[in-house]
């Protein structure tokens, strides 16, 4: 059991309709891992999510998640997988402690539980407070508290810092990262570079494909991009003239400095070269960023849909 | 802990129901109170033998024939004669406007004529606009003029002339002696108040969860169908206990309707019957996406079920189709139900046909719940 990776699926199609909304995507991750899984708004990422956790059955394709069928053992499956929403789904007219009273009962766990999960996620001061009246950040603690309090093998966390404060977040990653170590896995999903370069792997998903996947080291290297990096008091018209110039496929400015960003790095030194001497800017070449490459990565699936 | 159902998970959802039922203030006073205000209301409006209806009276010429006719009409209980001396134009425009319900007109020869030996007659127009104000005014209106008349006249031949070519016709009315209506409206009224609550409450439950995005988790968890179900259902027991309490007690202290049978066996009729609701509440909310489906679903299927149920028209007036339709009613099984064990005194064998109809109700409309229930967001 414990050499078998915590998910296996392969070929997963989902079709709304007419709609491919998750098309052939295959994900592996070994037991232990924090997994991110990014993409853009409405590229598949809940219908995935939601098919490895047994609320949706996948048109096509197969898999193991904790070792049980997707297609036929989703009650199995419920029970070893914590599942954080993307929108909060606990009941908002319920206290905290009965919200987590519910999924105790649910999950048939002793009433300690959830006296110690209350005090564990710094909650107990709070446990008579309607839920509904909770601001964002907390919102986000009862829901990662009673998503943990089974003690699931493997906790799938569908985009859950969206709409809270960095410290907040910071806080939540430092609970993910050392629950990892007692050696849960975690997929989870977001749109913040800062949070995927805390995974240990990453999986990239655009319009429904699975477009890259590994290391964030690993996916840098393989979108093979050069960056350029102009700083002066010219930048922006030093922008201007590398929009039309070739092999130039980004210019992004961040603050005084300006990322010239192409796959053809000869080409794209060439017009780096060529912009920073007509405006008089420094030159240097620079890290590609996981950001760059998501950004490549965006524009190029958009071109295949079109 | 079993597989497919587990008396802890029901327990858990059980308890939650009952969490959010108590916090929701509004909706929980409705279901004490509207029973309790719908009983009153429709308890003491509701008349289908009207008395004390307005009438004006035409006579040209007032005589003692007269004068003991509107006596004898008076003392029926149907009529009260607030124009008793209106002219035939006057009369007109008293029932065209509705100001009254009956207009008698005894023509001016009509004392000479019934001396004479004659038969005069006597014209009374009702306003039969609706037809059921009118029909017990004018049943006993025949008998009521012709032993007015005669006892009137005081010819003794003429009556014992008149009643050696009468049959004599017994009634009885059975179970409801003095033909109240609220001894047939205020035990409907149980069925129609449950009706009411049970399935519109129960139909908000699962588009509730759908409409709060609190299905998605509740699905991630491990809670099977059965259990969903049976815990959403089951609080509404306790608040149909209720309201059977507050409205069997109202039938007897307020509405003194008697109670002839047995009460465990009432007990027993009711208990099916909100089971069959509370699982018709739960199809609707299978079918539903939004609470407001919901209640549309609710409010098409309360209309036929109170027309064509025979709750507000006799069942056995209705053309052969619509009995079928009212057949198909769970609503109509529980009239016959409990008016057969309150007013009748009926026991199990008597009522056995509508408590199966009941209990197939309740099984069926389970097992569409359940096969309709998904258990992924597909």
């Amino acid at each position: 059991m414990t050499g078998e990776p915590a998910i296996a699926v392969t070929g997963l199609v989902k079709r709304f309709g007419e709609r491919t909304v998750v098309d052939h995507v295959s994900i592996e991750v070994a037991r232990g891992e924090i997994v991110g899984f990014l993409g853009p708004n409405g590229s598949g990422k809940t219908t995935t999510i939601r098919m490895m956790c047994g609320l949706l059955t996948p048109d096509e394709g197969e898999g193991r998640v904790l070792g049980h069928d997707i297609l036929h053992d989703q009650r199995a499956i419920k029970r070893e997988v914590g599942y954080m929403t993307q929108r909060f789904s606990f009941y908002e007219d319920l206290t905290i402690e009965e919200n987590l009273q519910f999924v105790a009962g649910v999950f048939d766990l002793p009433r300690e539980a959830v006296a110690s999960t209350l005090a564990d996620l710094g909650l107990t001061s709070r446990k008579g407070q309607l839920a509904g009246s909770l601001s964002g950040g907390w919102k986000q603690r009862l829901a990662l508290a009673a998503c943990i309090m089974h003690r699931p093998k493997l906790l799938m966390l569908d985009e859950p810092t969206a709409g809270v404060d960095p410290k907040a977040r910071r806080e939540f990653w430092d609970e993910i990262h050392q629950r990892a170590a007692e050696g849960l896995t975690v997929l989870v999903s977001t749109h913040y570079m800062d949070e995927a370069e805390r995974c240990h792997r990453i999986n990239y998903i655009s319009y429904g494909k699975l477009i890259t996947q590994g290391t964030v080291a690993e996916v840098v290297r393989d979108a093979g991009l050069t960056t350029m990096v102009l700083e002066g008091p010219r930048i922006a018209e030093a922008q201007r003239m590398l929009r039309s110039m070739h092999g130039v496929e980004q210019v992004a400015p961040y603050g005084n400095s300006l990322h010239v960003i192409g796959r053809d790095g000869p080409a794209v030194r060439k017009a780096a070269q060529t912009a920073a001497e007509a405006t008089q800017s420094k030159l240097l070449e620079a890290e590609t960023s996981l950001e760059d490459v998501f950004i490549q990565l965006m524009g190029a699936s958009q071109d295949n849909m079109q | 802990m079993s597989t497919f159902f587990s008396w802890q998970r029901l327990r858990t959802i059980i308890r939650k129901e009952s969490i959010q039922m108590r916090r929701d203030r509004i909706t929980f006073a409705m279901m004490l109170g509207v029973p309790l205000m719908q009983l009153m209301l429709f308890g003491f409006a509701i008349n289908n033998d009207p008395k004390d209806l307005p009438a004006a009276l035409v006579v040209p010429v007032q005589d003692r024939y007269s004068r003991a006719m509107v006596t004898a009409l008076e003392l029926t209980g149907y009529y009260r004669f607030t124009h008793p001396a209106a002219t035939a134009a006057e009369a007109e425009a008293l029932i065209a406007a509705g100001d009254v319900s009956f207009v008698v007109t005894m023509p001016s020869d009509f004392g000479r004529r019934f001396e004479r030996g004659e038969h005069p007659q006597i014209l009374i127009e009702a306003d039969a606009t609706d037809p059921a104000v009118a029909s017990g005014a004018i049943n006993t209106i025949g008998t009521v003029a012709n032993e007015a008349l005669l006892r009137e006249a005081r010819t003794e031949a003429a009556m014992a002339e008149n009643q050696a070519t009468k049959v004599d016709v017994v009634i009885h009315r059975r179970y409801n002696p003095e033909g109240l209506t609220q001894y047939n409206i205020v035990p409907g009224l149980l069925g129609v108040i449950l009706q009411m609550t049970m399935v519109m409450m129960t139909a908000m439950a699962l588009t509730r969860e759908t409409e709060r995005g609190t299905m998605e988790n509740l699905l991630s968890m491990p809670v099977t169908p059965i259990e969903i179900m049976l815990g959403k259902v089951l609080p509404f027991f306790v608040v149909g206990a209720v309201q059977v309490v507050v409205v069997l007690v109202a039938a007897r202290l307020i509405f003194g309707v008697p109670f002839a049978g047995s009460i465990w066996l009432l007990l027993l009729g009711v208990f099916v019957f909100v089971m069959a609701l509370v699982v018709l509440g739960y199809v609707f909310s299978t079918l539903a996406r939004t609470q407001m489906q919901a209640m549309q679903l609710t409010f098409f299927y309360f209309l036929p079920s109170i027309l064509l149920s025979g709750f507000m028209f006799p069942f056995s007036g209705m053309p052969t189709w619509a009995r079928w339709i009212g057949e198909t009613l769970p609503l109509t099984h529980f009239l016959r139900l409990i008016r057969g064990v309150m007013l009748k005194g009926a026991d199990l064998a008597a009522i056995a046909s509508p408590l199966l109809a009941l209990t197939g109700f309740a099984i069926g409309f389970t097992l569409l719940a359940l096969s309709r229930f998904r258990q992924t967001l597909d």
